[in-house]
């Protein structure tokens, strides 16, 4: 092994440039905990991985330079682009089809490798069984991966189909079938996988266990409504890095191993603080119905409640917010599909210029991703110092003399604390209903995501202003300027 | 070789849960975009069974994807995510008045 050719071919070097990659990959990540410094992280973070492929490209008997460039500059010419062009709004579908090449790219190298090696049999790289043998774990790490990145593949492509509304954003189910047949799948992906691990060299049998992870991937985004669908891509994010990490040990690459196990972590903190913001348990979320109205339809009909909605105008709820002390903006997945945080931005610097207090009440789940909703006003120039989280603005409601709601809606619901039968009741929500009165700027009076009904609508303070929210909030500051 | 990996794959587990945590949620979106583009490093995996001898020309195929994927999911990942922090990052040009406020 210390025959290397060269010093840059030294294997202990290349270790040592594996732990530079990923010291700066913890290092990077560490920066992400302030907005100050976050930027240097990122940038920090790529260095590390730029160091780490370098470093895998100057193993010792690395070759097919041809195709690896081909590999890269396919990947490059597609990567950049698509990342220069994405909208801001259109952020969560962008992390998912990221998310699903990553996957993609797991499956097919354990693929590969499992081709190459005549089934995890032998070492990789001689097509004859001749010298020696591969432990077995090589076999059962490749497999796990082979199985989670083809999950995580085809599930990503569909969280994209969805959010991109190429597929339609309810449910897909197949109704009381839909847990049998997924239990199904994984049941005959696993037991394929056991079957390669035991010794099967069938090519065959590796391509079937790739079809029915595929298979139950589809089978179990399909069912999951839009609200659920920052939970699953963060999931299948945390899946896609574990998957990561089993390929890094049954190829005994550490820096795969450690950048596979921080982003599974990463993943799984995340998936679980969404979830518990949203009051529904990882396991409800993948059983699948929710989130378009599966479950709870029929629970409450339109005109349930008691009182009617009052519709105003943007004359109306201009004089309200140019006569108010404090005005608090509650935004939500509809100010991002309307493009409106530039309006909004416009909206509350007319008001600041009158003396008007404007703050900006953020629920963790609002959007499509957690902190969507900090990313946009940010891109509309918004202080961050102005962006405050649930526990902090929820006691100031009351001295609020105009929640502007603009196309939030179950993050405001006040049945999550009054009616136990909803299926968001115990979920922590930003309590809207305490303040002076509340202007909602909605499409029409559908129900949201969660396909629940909103009192909040229903309530005496509450007026609702209808129309396209970059329409209604541009209407209002034109209102305004009249005043 | 496999004891030493699974200590590597545990303790990089607690890393991970550590570093993490300390994350603000203002944050998470550029995080979950951040991570993601770090999991790109499958693109390693890639490299490295395309440079082993004995590939058959399906298996090379499928390596180029992979390996394709790979750089799509670490350059875009990585530009799309200092893309959305750059917008954290130009700051408080307004509300001077701000701090004293609250």
């Amino acid at each position: 092994m210390i025959l290397a050719t060269s010093f840059v071919h030294n294997e202990n070097f290349l270790r040592v440039l594996y732990i530079v990659a990923f010291a700066l990959f913890i290092y990077g990540l560490m920066g992400l905990t302030g907005p100050r410094t976050a930027v240097r992280g990122n940038r920090i973070a790529a260095v590390g991985m730029a160091i780490a492929v370098i470093a895998t490209l100057l193993q010792p008997g690395e070759g097919n330079w041809g195709l690896i460039i081909l590999g890269v500059a396919i990947g490059t010419a597609v990567g950049i682009p698509a990342a220069r062009r994405v909208r801001m709004t259109a952020m969560p579908q962008m992390v998912a089809l990221f998310n699903g090449v990553g996957g993609g790219a797991v499956f097919l190298i354990a693929w590969a490798e499992f081709d190459n090696t005549g089934g995890y049999a032998h070492p990789a790289g001689l097509h004859s069984a001749a010298s020696g043998a591969v432990p077995t774990y090589v076999a059962v790490f490749s497999v796990f991966a082979a199985i989670i990145g083809s999950v995580s593949f085809w599930g990503s492509n569909i969280a994209f189909g969805k959010l991109q509304e190429l597929l339609p954003g309810r449910p897909i189910t197949l109704g009381s079938l839909q847990q049998p047949v997924n239990f199904a799948l994984g049941a005959v992906a696993i037991a394929l996988g056991v079957i390669i691990v035991a010794g099967s060299h069938s090519e065959l049998i590796f391509i079937l266990m790739l079809l029915a992870a595929a298979a139950l991937g589809n089978a179990v985004v399909l069912p999951i409504g839009g609200a659920d669908m920052p939970v699953v891509i963060s999931l299948l994010n945390a899946a896609t890095g574990l998957s990561a990490a089993a390929t890094g040990v049954a190829l005994n690459n550490p820096a795969l191993i450690v950048a596979g196990m921080i982003v599974g972590a990463s993943g799984s903190i995340l998936t679980n603080l969404m979830a518990v913001a949203m009051n529904r348990s990882i396991p409800a979320i993948i059983a699948g119905g929710f989130g378009g109205g599966g479950v709870v339809a029929g629970a409450t009909g339109a005109g349930a409640f008691e009182g009617t909605v009052r519709s105003t105008s943007a004359a109306d709820v201009a004089m309200q917010l140019a006569y108010a002390r404090q005005v608090v903006v509650v935004p939500g997945y509809g100010m991002a599909v309307a493009q409106a945080q530039h309006a909004v931005r416009e909206l509350a610097k007319a008001l600041e210029a009158r003396g008007v207090e404007v703050k900006y009440a953020i629920h963790p789940v609002a959007g499509r991703m957690p902190g969507h909703m900090n990313v946009l006003l940010a891109e509309a120039d918004v202080p961050y110092d102005q962006l405050k989280e649930m526990d902090d603005i929820n006691p100031e409601f009351p001295r609020t003399d105009v929640a502007l709601v603009i196309g939030a809606n179950d993050v405001t619901n006040p049945a999550a604390h009054t009616n136990p039968g909803s299926p968001i009741y115990g979920m922590p929500i930003l309590d809207v209903e305490n303040s002076q009165s509340v202007v909602v700027i909605k499409r029409s009076m559908n129900p949201g995501f969660a396909g629940i009904e909103n009192e909040l609508y229903y309530k005496p303070n509450t007026s609702m202003l209808f129309g396209d929210a970059k329409g209604a909030v541009a209407d209002i500051t034109a209102e305004l300027a009249d005043i | 070789m496999l004891v030493t990996n699974l200590t590597i794959l545990v303790l990089a587990g607690f890393i991970g849960f550590a570093v993490i945590s300390k994350i603000p949620n203002t944050l998470h979106t550029p995080l979950m975009s951040g991570t993601n583009a770090i999991h790109g490093i499958v693109l390693l995996g890639g490299l490295l069974v395309i440079g082993l001898a004995g590939n058959s020309a399906f298996n090379k195929l499928i390596l180029v994807i992979a390996i394709a994927f790979g750089t799509i999911n670490i350059v875009g990942g990585f530009l799309v995510t200092d893309r959305m922090l750059e917008m954290f990052k130009r700051k408080p040009t307004s509300a001077p008045k701000d701090g004293e406020q609250k």
